[in-house]
């Protein structure tokens, strides 16, 4: 169980997320939606402790972990993988090493400065890789891999690091509908298969409501709804992202990254065959 | 002039006066740097004048650049060798007859050259990251180190090898050490911008997993700076040809040792060939590390 009490984060003047409370039960994949700037990424961020709260406590099995240091917060760091938007992946570097970093937590000084991970570590990502379907691109540099490509790459990365808990900072957002949703069932499936609590930010409340056990809705720092996605009703979308421009109803098909809803129901067919 | 319409009558009237003002500021500025010009010259003595003594065996005052410009050619002429058809074999035999020893001079300069750039690699690599404003732990570690570096860099190496010199003795370890250490401050600065320009997701990506600081530099920073800090190196690498065939006037070995003694005693031939040695091993270094450095920037497809 994960459990985040009154957490805060101040910026300067701006208050990114504002007394947050949520319990997390293990093995739950849950939406984190909302307007740009709503804090949806300062609480995933925190969670990793990339971002350090200005108030408020985290806590995971009974441990607190917003006052872990050094190498206890390495180390939870690594149980709690992150995925990022822009996939954070070292571009110049082969798929395989991009991988295999995710046991950096687990890796001696002079191995880690070396570059020379052991052969399980080498099978760990091997692995990973499989399971994405990636072990062609393995020896290429990352960099020069599609998004969605790289997106899976950093999901395997998250996966050797062995974690507890994956949090995602909008996965999809910068992919293409077939390449989201690929990601999408990938986390869905390690959400599944492995029993991992995911919590995903996202952008589009069709993905969410497709993917998610649980949505909770953020705006300007605060948790504005918690539930299941049945009970996100047309009223309640309009209340977290609505303003006073924003009269008619929300169309989540614009918004939409799912296949389904964008494409045509025939399938494309090559001329001549 | 036929009036358009209101908007480009207003506009003629703020372009000349924009016009107007570009004006004054370019007058005043020329002046201004006219004026420092003139100055600095005067202070430079560069208004000087001079007695000579006329062939008549008059003495009359006169510019000192105008009295002393005959005099540069009658340097070079003089350090011109004495070279025959006839006797071509011969006469540069005698205009290089130092050439054993030069050669082997010339190896230690180049040597100097090459290990002064490997102790500047080590000392800016380390030192560059703690350099860095985005990488820094903290402000008191920035500061140290950069003013580490700065003071590196600002005391020429010739002061550094007078200081060595003195210290271990006169010969090339003196000389390695002297441009080692500028070299460091030189390219710790370079190294240093380099890391911060880079890109800083990955390192955030490696933080996530758990890296420590190191780790970060190690897989973030790293691969992404490698191409500009080679770059940068084999650029230093000619600058330390260049300083190590100078640094033997101190003493602390290579040419320059062979260049002061010849100027000392006035052997003008001497020069003229110590010269041309140093001119054609500066020319074919330049010309090596340019196409080492052209062939890694073209296989990263990126340029310093």
């Amino acid at each position: 169980m994960l459990v985040i009490e009154q957490l805060s984060k101040t910026f300067g003047d701006l208050t990114a997320v504002d007394g947050v409370s949520l319990a997390i039960p293990k093995g739950q994949m849950v939406g984190v939606i909302g307007r740009s700037g709503a804090g949806k990424s300062t609480l995933l961020r925190m969670i990793n402790r990339l971002t350090d709260p200005t108030r408020g406590t985290i806590t995971n099995e009974g441990r607190v972990i917003t006052s872990l240091k050094g190498r206890d917060l390495r180390l939870w760091r690594a149980s709690c993988a992150m995925i990022f938007q822009q996939f954070n992946l070292v571009e110049r570097m082969d798929v395989l090493t991009n991988v295999m970093v995710g046991r950096i937590a687990h890796t001696g000084f002079l191995r880690a400065m070396t570059r020379s991970f052991t052969d399980e570590d080498r099978v760990r990502a091997i692995e990973a890789l499989d399971r994405l379907d990636l072990v062609p691109q393995a020896l290429q540099r990352a960099g020069t891999l599609s998004g969605g490509q790289q997106q899976r790459v950093a999901i395997a990365k998250a996966l050797v690091q062995n974690p507890r808990i994956m949090l995602a900072d909008e996965p999809i957002a910068s992919l293409d509908p077939s390449n989201a949703t690929r990601v999408m069932d990938a986390l869905r499936e390690i959400n599944r298969t492995d029993g991992l609590t995911v919590l995903v930010n996202l952008h589009t409340l069709d993905t969410a409501r497709a993917y998610c056990d649980r949505i909770v809705a953020m705006r300007a720092g605060q948790v504005r709804f918690d539930g299941t996605p049945d009970a996100l009703t047309t009223e309640k979308v309009r209340a977290i992202y609505g303003s006073d421009d924003l009269s008619g109803d929300i169309n989540e098909a614009v918004t939409s990254t799912s296949l389904s809803s964008h494409m045509s129901p025939e399938p494309f067919k090559a001329v001549g065959t | 002039m036929t009036a358009l319409s209101p908007a480009i009558d207003r506009f003629e009237l703020d372009y000349a006066a924009a016009r107007r003002k570009a004006l004054r500021v370019n007058t005043i500025s020329t002046v201004l740097f006219a004026l420092c010009f003139v100055v600095t010259a005067w202070i430079g003595g560069f208004f000087d004048m001079t007695d000579v003594t006329l062939s008549n065996g008059e003495r009359v005052s006169m510019w000192k650049i105008w009295a002393g410009l005959p005099r540069l050619g009658e340097y070079l002429y003089k350090t011109l060798p004495v070279l025959r058809w006839e006797t071509l074999d011969a006469d540069l035999a005698e205009w290089f007859w130092r050439w054993k020893v030069w050669l082997r001079l010339l190896v230690e300069t180049v040597l100097i050259a090459y290990m002064a750039t490997l102790l500047g690699i080590v000392g800016a690599f380390l030192l560059s990251f703690p350099a860095s404003r985005n990488l820094s732990p903290n402000r008191f570690v920035l500061n140290l180190t950069r003013r580490y570096l700065e003071i590196l860099r600002t005391v020429p190496d010739l002061v550094w090898a007078l200081i060595f010199v003195f210290c271990f003795g006169v010969g090339p370890l003196a000389g390695v050490l002297a441009i080692g250490l500028h070299a460091t401050g030189a390219l710790g600065k370079l190294y240093s911008e380099a890391n911060e320009n880079a890109d800083m997701r990955p390192l955030e990506g490696i933080k996530a997993s758990g890296g420590s600081w190191f780790d970060q530099i190690r897989y973030g920073i790293v691969p992404q700076v490698v191409p500009n800090i080679i770059s940068y190196t084999l650029l230093r690498f000619e600058i330390n040809v260049r300083s190590s065939s100078i640094i033997g006037f101190v003493g602390a070995g290579g040419l320059g040792q062979e260049i002061r003694v010849a100027m000392s005693l006035q052997e003008y031939t001497d020069l003229s060939a110590l010269f041309l040695i140093i001119f054609v091993t500066v020319i074919v270094m330049d010309m090596l590390s340019e196409k080492v450095r052209h062939r890694i920037i073209g296989l990263t497809g990126r340029g310093v």
